[in-house]
């Protein structure tokens, strides 16, 4: 199961100033284990962020995003008290939704 | 032993039969489809030429209105933050390609009119190489481009 996101949203002035954390492995698929057998591909490909259900950020992502991965982005238009959403879907099809809501500076 | 090719033919077959079976009965709604693209061809691209091809970038000119801030040298190429502002009016979407990378293009964002021409992550970087940020805006294509020296790789 995919661990909880953390998800920090800040008003600065109208405009929201959004930290995203994910947590995951992204594996590269060149890395091997202990054993020296390769880990295969397991990372993060698609990742949305909506503002009160309006998607304002959408990425594709390859392997090559750390660890964790970190996104920060900032949303227009914002008000304390709106909702911004998160989804991650990986290539094995896992997925992840969290919301957080805008808080005032 | 099961002939392993088979396999795979069998799984491409379900895959395909069950997207068809979808779309059909109209299960596959369109939005879901579209939340799913991966740029698969640019992904898999091993030159950074390549992925901008894939994603219809051709050749990007240079700009001054894009920012890139990253660190000058990463002790540690698992873990390198990178930032991109781009204040190109009507930034529509922002690339982050890794020159040297086994597989150059890292990741894209497609910003809306609610976000700003703003991004920031981390990527991996396996040698000291270019980091390029595309921005198209308009349907045209901008790039910006910093170094950044790797002391220990984090590809592997």
């Amino acid at each position: 199961m995919a661990e909880p996101m953390k998800i920090r949203a800040t008003l600065q002035g109208d405009v929201a100033d959004v930290r995203i954390l994910m947590l995951h492995p992204m594996e590269t698929g060149a890395r091997r284990d202990s054993k020296g057998d390769i880990v295969p591909q397991h990372f993060i490909q698609n990742v949305a962020v909506t503002h009160n259900g309006k998607t304002v950020l959408d990425a594709q992502w390859s392997q090559a995003v750390s660890r964790n991965p970190f996104l920060g982005l900032r949303v227009k238009g914002a008000k304390a008290g709106d909702k911004i959403g998160v989804t991650w879907v990986d290539n094995k099809g896992d997925k992840r939704t969290d919301e957080a809501p805008v808080s005032a500076s | 032993m099961i002939d392993p090719s088979r396999r795979i033919i069998l799984k491409c077959a379900g895959a395909f039969g069950a997207l068809a079976m979808g779309l059909v009965t109209g299960l596959v709604k369109s939005s879901n489809a579209v939340a799913a693209q991966w740029n698969k061809a640019g992904f898999e691209s091993k030159a950074m030429a390549d992925a901008l091809k894939a994603l219809g970038a051709g050749n990007p000119v240079e700009s001054k209105d894009i920012a890139i801030t990253a660190p000058d040298i990463a002790e540690n190429g698992a873990v390198v933050p990178i930032a991109i502002v781009s204040k190109i009016p009507n930034t529509q979407q922002i690339l982050i390609i890794a020159e040297k990378n086994p597989r150059p293009l890292m990741a894209t964002f497609d910003v809306s009119s609610g976000s700003e021409g703003y991004v920031s992550t981390r990527i991996k970087m396996g040698e000291t190489s270019n980091v390029w940020a595309v921005v198209k805006a308009d349907g045209n294509f901008f790039a910006a481009k910093k170094e950044v020296k790797i002391t220990v790789g984090g590809c592997g």
